[in-house]
């Protein structure tokens, strides 16, 4: 294994080199960086264009000059000694701290995004394998399909007229039309009768619930003045905190497991005294308390599991780990909800909370919470949009992947022991179907840093792709070589990744030594 | 391919009955792949609607305002500048009483369906270039790499690694910047698809290169070897129908992922150029607009989704045509305990 994984890595860099010296030809043919200074009618325009000639060293022909820039980025390997020179940008910034602060933008981007679209894709992939050939197979078929045809520049700029403009505005008096709690209501109804099983009395009743109770909704929020006072208060933690509960035994152990089911109920319990106590410290929340509380609860969950656990303890402290975990974001969320007020008339934002472009509001200092919401509302778009464009695949793949586990001969054995119809599907194909996704997660994640260009460009983020488009607009060399050696070098690493994972997961797959 | 089998020749179905035998009226017909292929795409009426419909838009882009120097039967063209009538509002009011302006008019009172036309054109041309050129090359690359293995494989292989950590974008400007440098305005939408066939191909190569590391240890490829196949032979015909199934689908989605891929570089502004149109282009340069002029942005946007649209359910339609493995798996049924699991 140890000589397979140094011989790929001998290969990648190889490669990255050989690639790197096409990626700066092409660059310098793909235009003239002196163009803008040719067409300037500035007094001085000839020391400028001599002064960008030295800086860019356009006198040595492209070829030569790659080995000027090579031995620049050679320096990044000594460690420890930061004398990484990979260049500077024309405007003089230099491209280390460019790519560092782009770097980081763009993960703030993508990561909820990515980590949605899987986790969202693939229980849908899921559930359409267990119908195929349902309603809710089509249904969810055509969508992904549609989502996946859509144009990403397209999409956005939709979202950005009804999701931003046409939000705010209702925003501004959140007062909802009879019409549009009827659309909502028989939308809701179309999909629960969609989710309902097979039989059509069923999908009737799932209908006629799923509406009533989405007007009801609609209605009491309304009434409650809730779209510009939101909060979820005790007793809504409480009901969904058993919801979630339940949701997660019959998941993970099934409600015949009364260990796993009460140990979860206990978590609700203390969720719900957490909610009392927290609340008063969380006023000087910082990212770091949030994370230690959420390990805080993680922790206490496995011991609750672990006391109570009984014959198999894993399921129950799985369970209640879980539960935790999910009351813990609840009360985040209550708590984000109940700052939305400040947040929205704050001065720098003026009610018009969901922004269509960039990544913070300038100038607004207000406290972790304020922050928080501030970054919610500018991502909430550009994520939308990326998590729309990047379902479909997940979704197709695992319901493939499922549909073809469906059919082995070890279900079929499962079944014919007599298991429970969840665990034949949560421990003996969900596992299985995963594994083929384990690749494409991985190639994703490799693929993330540099793929997001088109969404950046369109929402105005200032990450790696908007580095990019903008370096090559003005043919400028060493951003563009800066973010192909980032992008291409988590591409090549991320490839290693996804082989090893697979032979891991699937010890059939052996890797050559 | 296909090969006569008793049951074809006449008579067969009779001659061989004997009392142990009931006669059947319907004496079951072999199929060839292509047949089995075929009518299983055409049971699939997704795939056949979209079909129709691709082939419709294709006509409407490519009659219309015609192709090539043969005039269209539409009145406008896409460069003419027109008086602004209404503002330059779309005039389409039913699928039969269309107007002077179907689409309105930009704000410059270019005819906006001809516009739109032309970008549909451009965009189908340059998805079938992208689909040829980069379905020929990952063929080659991938076949010769699974098949042959050793060397060229490695040497192969590395080349693909290369290309693929090349960003798409960035090759795309260059060709742009080639454009104005050495050839005119007209062959642009060519060069684009050419060059972006040229780095595309990547993923089809490591397809095809999978499927021929498996097909080239079965037993009929030994025998064809005992038989004294050339490799050339060996590759193409014995190899390649084997593997056309995964060729052809996933080129397919190629093309579909072509188009986006084209429209996007036009809306950042590294595909096809001014004055020539594609339906990136105008929504790139319109979509300041939304708010007084909407339908600038929608007619350029549904059209790329409908040819999008299509063509992914083409290739779905392909893929499980071409998939032999696929059996009617349904849960309902498997879950219900007096029927056999294993119908």
């Amino acid at each position: 294994m140890v000589t397979y994984i140094v011989r790929r890595l001998v290969t990648a860099v190889l490669i990255l080199l050989g690639a790197s010296f096409v990626v700066y030809q092409l660059t310098a043919l793909s235009g003239d960086p002196l163009e803008e200074l040719r067409a300037s009618n500035a007094p001085n325009r000839d020391q400028l264009i001599q002064a960008r000639t030295e800086l860019l060293d356009l006198n040595t022909p492209a070829p030569l000059r790659y080995f000027g820039w090579l031995a620049g980025a050679a320096k990044c390997l000594i460690p420890f000694a930061a004398t990484c020179d990979l260049g500077s940008s024309i405007q003089g910034e230099a491209v280390t701290t460019a790519l560092l602060r782009a770097m980081g933008n763009t993960i703030t981007l993508v990561t909820t995004a990515t980590v949605l679209a899987i986790i969202i894709g693939i229980s849908l992939g899921i559930i359409t394998a267990l119908r195929q050939y349902s309603g809710l197979d089509y249904g969810v078929t055509f969508m992904s399909f549609l989502f996946f045809s859509l144009p990403i520049f397209w999409l956005a700029v939709l979202l950005k007229e009804f999701g931003a403009i046409g939000f705010n505005n209702f925003l501004a008096d959140p007062e909802i039309p009879a019409s549009t709690i009827l659309v909502v209501a028989l939308a809701s109804g179309f999909i629960w009768a969609l989710f309902a099983s097979r039989s059509w009395k069923r999908k009737a009743v799932a209908f006629v619930l799923g509406a009533v109770v989405a007007a009801a909704l609609l209605f009491i929020l309304e009434l409650a003045d809730w779209f510009t006072n939101p909060g979820l208060g005790p007793i809504v933690i409480l009901v969904t905190g058993v919801g979630i509960a339940f949701g997660i035994v019959l998941l993970t152990a099934g409600l015949r497991n009364r260990k796993a089911l009460s140990s979860s109920l206990i978590m609700v319990a203390l969720g719900l005294v957490a909610y009392y106590v927290v609340n008063p410290i969380l006023n000087a929340a910082t990212i770091w308390m949030v994370l230690a509380f959420a390990a805080l609860t993680v922790v206490v969950g496995l011991a609750v599991g672990y006391v109570l656990g009984g014959y198999d303890r894993g399921q129950s402290m799985r369970a209640a780990a879980l539960t935790g975990l999910l009351m813990g974001f609840l009360i985040v969320v209550d708590r984000f909800m109940v700052t939305w007020p400040s947040y929205f008339n704050n001065p720098r934002v003026r009610g018009r909370p969901i922004a269509t472009v960039g990544a913070e509001t300038p100038g607004l200092d207000g406290t972790f919470w304020v922050n928080g919401l501030d970054t919610f509302t500018h991502l909430l778009l550009p994520t939308l949009a990326l998590l729309l464009a990047s379902l479909a695949s997940y979704s197709r793949y695992s319901r493939a992947s499922m549909l073809e586990i469906m059919n082995m001969d070890y279900i079929r054995t499962a079944r014919a022991k007599g298991l429970s119809e969840r665990t034949v599907v949560v421990r003996h194909a969900f596992r299985n179907a995963l594994i083929p996704l384990a690749t494409l997660v991985a190639f994703d994640i490799g693929a993330l840093i540099g793929g997001a260009i088109i969404t950046e460009q369109v929402f105005a983020f200032a990450g790696m792709g908007q580095l990019f488009v903008q370096a090559l607009q003005r043919t400028d060399p060493d951003p563009i070589m800066g973010f192909f050696l980032v992008a291409g070098m988590l591409a090549l690493v991320f490839n290693l990744v996804a082989d090893i994972v697979y032979s891991f997961l699937d010890p059939r797959v052996r890797v050559k030594a | 391919m296909s090969a006569q089998t008793p049951a074809d020749l006449p008579g067969t179905g009779t001659a061989t009955a004997g009392p142990a035998h009931p006669v059947r009226e319907h004496e079951p017909r072999g199929l060839s792949q292509g047949q089995i292929v075929r009518r299983k795409f055409f049971d699939n009426t997704a795939a056949v609607v979209s079909l129709v419909m691709f082939a419709l838009v294709f006509l409407l882009a490519f009659t219309s305002v015609g192709f090539a120097g043969i005039p269209g039967w539409w009145k406008y063209n896409h460069t003419e500048f027109l008086p602004l009538i209404d503002g330059g509002a779309p005039t389409i009011t039913g699928p039969f009483s269309w107007g002077d302006h179907p689409f309105g008019q930009d704000s410059i009172g270019r005819d906006y369906f001809a516009m739109t036309m032309r970008g549909t054109q451009n965009s189908i041309i340059i998805m079938f270039i992208i689909g040829a050129l980069a379905g020929l090359v990952g063929v080659v690359v991938g076949a010769c790499s699974g098949y042959f293995r050793g060397w060229p494989e490695a040497v192969l292989m590395r080349f693909t690694d290369i290309i693929i950590i090349i960003p798409v974008v960035l090759a795309a400007a260059t060709l742009g910047e080639a454009v104005n440098r050495f050839v005119g305005p007209g062959a642009q939408i060519w060069l684009l698809g050419l060059f972006l066939g040229l780095v595309l191909w990547t993923g089809l190569a490591r397809l095809v290169r999978g499927e021929f590391l498996t097909l080239r240890e079965r037993e009929f490829v030994d025998a064809a070897k005992i038989a004294g196949a050339s490799n050339a032979r060996i590759i193409f015909k014995h190899i390649l129908p084997n593997a056309v199934g995964v060729i052809i689908v996933n080129t397919t989605l190629l093309m579909s992922s072509a188009i986006l891929l084209e429209t996007a570089l036009s809306y950042i502004g590294f595909g096809v150029k001014a004055p020539d149109v594609s339906l990136g282009l105008i929504i790139s340069q319109n979509q300041e607009a939304f708010q007084t002029r909407p339908w600038l942005f929608w007619f350029p946007g549904l059209f790329i989704v409908l040819i999008c649209l299509c063509i992914n359910f083409i290739g779905d339609g392909l893929r499980d045509a071409f998939d032999p493995r696929q059996k009617k798996f349904n849960a309902a049924r498997v879950k219900d305990v007096g029927e056999p699991a294993a119908a």
